[in-house]
């Protein structure tokens, strides 16, 4: 499947910003399940945008912008062809072994009540395998999703407790949860195709495990569903933290706001938009 | 168990008998009258407090600053003992750094099942951001406080293996100062190894350790938490005798890449900083976000390889008290050396028998939490309640992974003087090692800490304990006079 993506991030600020870094994980790579063939990132304002790859393979773009300025926006777009790989996310770069996904952060980090739904969730599958897709399943019935109950630093542990969240905290428990059964798992942001409409306030998150014998398997218990053609991948790590597609600071620049604008659509239906 | 029984003295040995680095100073203390100890101890605490050398205590009832209690007796050691404990403590440190540079780096350790590779990806001291980087020279832990106790003639043990950013060498330096100014005497009745060129030492560590690309004269800085921190004054100390600028975060900024500090002058380029901040607090943009303590943009900086932090990022995990227990290994395994300096025995209550015989011993034991410090979170269970060893038995049952137990030393003692003369408390010595692009350095002595309650085993400066000058001395002008 062809898809077209087009993400805005807007910063505006009440009082002029003097200067502002921003590091940002906004560059897909590719792996079996896509290929990208088109991909640009812009920022409005006078800078270098200095290339790396960060610890976990991803692709880090980093700027530093003087001021003053009242707005900044950085704008990624690009065309993405995704293949059906039955959720299994292979031909992927891995520069750690799986094991090091074991590792918990203090966003993924188990309570009781999380380890014991973990257990209670999978008590009685046979495997790994059969143990997360229970895991995924639970996780979406017991979860509600809401935009308003949770913020981008709520942890496992307390969107558990408000038994709601977003995609990034139904990502962080399903980690938090699959890690505590001994299954590596990390966190993936990225975007999702939608059916319900082309324009989204947001990008997308899900998680994925690691089955012995089959590799790192994606779950996307926000959706309940294996990714697959839809989902596009932008950056796995440890937890949203270290996976965020923009982390930044600022001098100045009192009463910051920020928007963000996600467009992800099947090419066909855009190309007379994009062009 | 009587742990006097087996007590040795610095002084006096175990029978006595007076051991010979201390045949000079034990006849002048017989000699001296003490309203003339008394006296010097009163000056001493006035030179203290004019210094203004103190040390913030946490969980106290209020915010408190106060001086670390110092000791007039200095704490001897033979060159002959010394040059032995100088060898262990080289050999440790160049593996702690041969370590770090594999685990961030080839793994071979891991892959050779020497250590358990759970123990390093899952360590919280662990920094993922750190794999497949380099650092200048290899050099990890360009400044290692290893922490040493002895229980006899010939025993040193390391207790701990400080690699990420110990603290005391100001209180090493103002000792020997002050020492200086109240016992010329002294001095003079002894060769004393001199320690005044520690900050030079440093120096040259860090110029050693600039970005290949930086000026051959590089500009250092020393990154504080600020004054609030417990440490503040040993920063500043230690910036004013390297002649570099003290800067909190706030005065660094990252452009393109670059550090800078601000100046009166406009912005200067900055080649190394000798940072007194935690891992977690150094980048918002890279740890923790909420961090109001450290530089947007630094490790971005590191990582292009602009800039040297030292220590580097991340050798927390090599002075983990579970990581401990295995460098014997980790000496063998890159060294090919039998370890010259022996590790306290300590059972890794991660391990079923371990905590097993661990939980039946309590009242014998030290347990110690595996990521703790300073002395926090620690039983010593001879000197422990009931209460307090039932409440660790549930914390060891809930978490063994979380703890290690070592055997109550009996460290040995060091004679004190007191208003009521002089007694023996229990000692330790943290000696300073540096390493850099032309090796690993130990300056003669180190600091002394002294539990300045009778019987107790407990030295860190956060739980009451003092301090004392650090004599290496040379072993030919030993003897009687």
């Amino acid at each position: 499947m062809r898809i077209r993506i087009r993400h805005e991030t807007t910063y505006r600020y009440l009082e002029p910003a003097k200067s502002a870094i921003q590091h940002l994980r906004l560059t897909p790579r590719n792996y079996d399940g896509q290929h990208v063939s088109d991909w640009r990132i812009d920022v409005d304002r006078d800078c270098r945008l200095l290339q790396s790859e960060d610890a976990f393979g991803n692709i880090v773009h980093r700027f530093t912008a003087d001021g003053p300025f009242d707005s900044l926006s950085t704008v990624v777009e690009g065309e993405i062809t995704t293949f059906d790989t039955a959720g299994v996310a292979s031909g992927t770069l891995e520069r750690f072994p799986p094991e090091l996904y074991l590792r918990q952060t203090a966003l993924t980090a188990p309570n009781a009540a999380i380890a014991d739904f973990a257990r209670a969730s999978t008590a009685g599958e046979s495997g790994m395998l059969a143990a997360l897709h229970a895991l995924l399943a639970a996780l979406h019935e017991r979860m509600a999703f809401d935009t308003d109950a949770t913020h981008s630093a709520t942890t496992a542990a307390e969107a558990f407790a408000h038994g709601r969240g977003v995609c990034q905290d139904f990502a962080h428990l399903y980690i938090a949860c699959a890690r505590a059964i001994g299954a590596p798992a990390r966190y993936v942001s990225g975007y999702y195709l939608r059916t319900d409409g082309d324009e989204q306030v947001a990008g997308h998150a899900w998680a994925e495990a690691y089955v012995e014998d089959l590799g790192w398997v994606g779950f996307d218990p926000a959706n309940g569903v294996s990714p697959g053609e839809r989902h596009i991948r932008l950056a796995i790590a440890l937890d949203y933290l270290s996976a965020a597609p923009i982390r930044g600071a600022r001098a100045g620049g009192a009463g910051e706001t920020m928007e963000v604008k996600v467009r992800v659509a099947p090419t066909q239906q855009t190309q007379s938009q994009s062009q | 168990m009587d742990h006097r029984v087996t007590q040795f003295d610095e002084m006096d040995g175990v029978d006595g008998a007076t051991r010979p680095p201390y045949h000079k100073l034990s006849q002048w203390l017989a000699g001296t009258p003490p309203e003339l100890l008394a006296s010097r101890r009163e000056q001493a605490e006035l030179l203290f407090r004019r210094i203004g050398i103190t040390f913030a205590v946490y969980g106290a009832q209020e915010a408190t600053e106060r001086l670390i209690p110092f000791d007039i007796l200095p704490r001897i050691i033979a060159r002959s003992e010394w040059s032995a404990l100088e060898k262990g403590l080289v050999q440790r440190v160049t593996a702690l750094n041969l370590f770090l540079k594999d685990i961030y780096g080839a793994g071979d350790i891991l892959k050779a099942g020497v250590v358990p590779s759970e123990l390093v990806y899952r360590n919280p001291g662990y920094c993922p951001e750190m794999a497949g980087r380099r650092v200048p020279h290899d050099v990890y832990c360009h400044i290692a406080g290893v922490d040493i106790v002895r229980t006899d003639d010939h025993g040193f043990y390391v207790l701990e293996d400080n690699a990420r950013t110990p603290s005391g060498v100001s209180y090493m330096l103002e000792n020997r100062e002050v020492m200086m100014r109240l016992f010329p005497e002294l001095f003079a009745m002894h060769r004393v190894a001199p320690i005044e060129d520690y900050p030079d030492e440093l120096l040259a560590t860090l110029r050693s350790v600039a970005p290949p690309r930086a000026p051959g004269d590089p500009t250092i800085a020393v990154l504080t938490p600020g004054q609030y921190n417990s440490a503040y004054y040993e920063h500043s100390f230690l910036a004013d005798k390297l002649g570099v600028e003290l800067v909190e975060g706030r005065d660094l900024f990252v452009k393109d890449d670059i550090v800078y500090m601000r100046t009166t002058e406009g912005p200067r380029r900055v080649d190394v900083i000798y940072r007194r901040i935690d891992d977690d607090f150094l980048d918002p943009l890279t740890f923790r976000p909420d961090s109001a303590l450290g530089v947007a943009g630094l490790i971005g900086a590191y990582h292009a390889g602009n800039v040297t932090l030292a220590n580097a990022v991340g050798t927390g995990v090599a002075d983990d008290k579970a990581m401990y227990t295995y460098m014997p290994e980790i000496i063998k395994f890159y060294l090919g050396q039998e370890p010259l300096l022996q590790n306290v025995p300590t059972w890794r209550c991660r391990e079923p028998d371990a905590l097993s015989y661990v939980l039946d011993h309590l009242d014998e034991l030290v347990v110690k939490e595996v990521n703790g410090s300073g002395g926090y979170g620690m039983l010593v269970g001879p000197h422990a309640s009931r209460a307090q060893i039932e409440e660790f038995r549930a914390k060891l049952k809930a978490h063994p992974d979380n703890f290690i137990a070592q055997p109550t030393l009996a460290l040995s003692t060091c004679p004190i003087s007191l208003a009521k003369g002089v007694a023996p408390r229990h000692v330790d010595l943290r000696p300073f090692v540096l390493s850099g692009a032309k090796g690993v350095r130990v300056v003669p002595g180190g600091l002394t800490r002294v539990a300045m309650t009778e019987k107790s085993l407990v030295v860190n400066s956060s739980q009451g304990g003092g301090t004392k000058d650090t004599w290496v001395i040379d072993d030919a002008i030993l003897g009687p006079a």
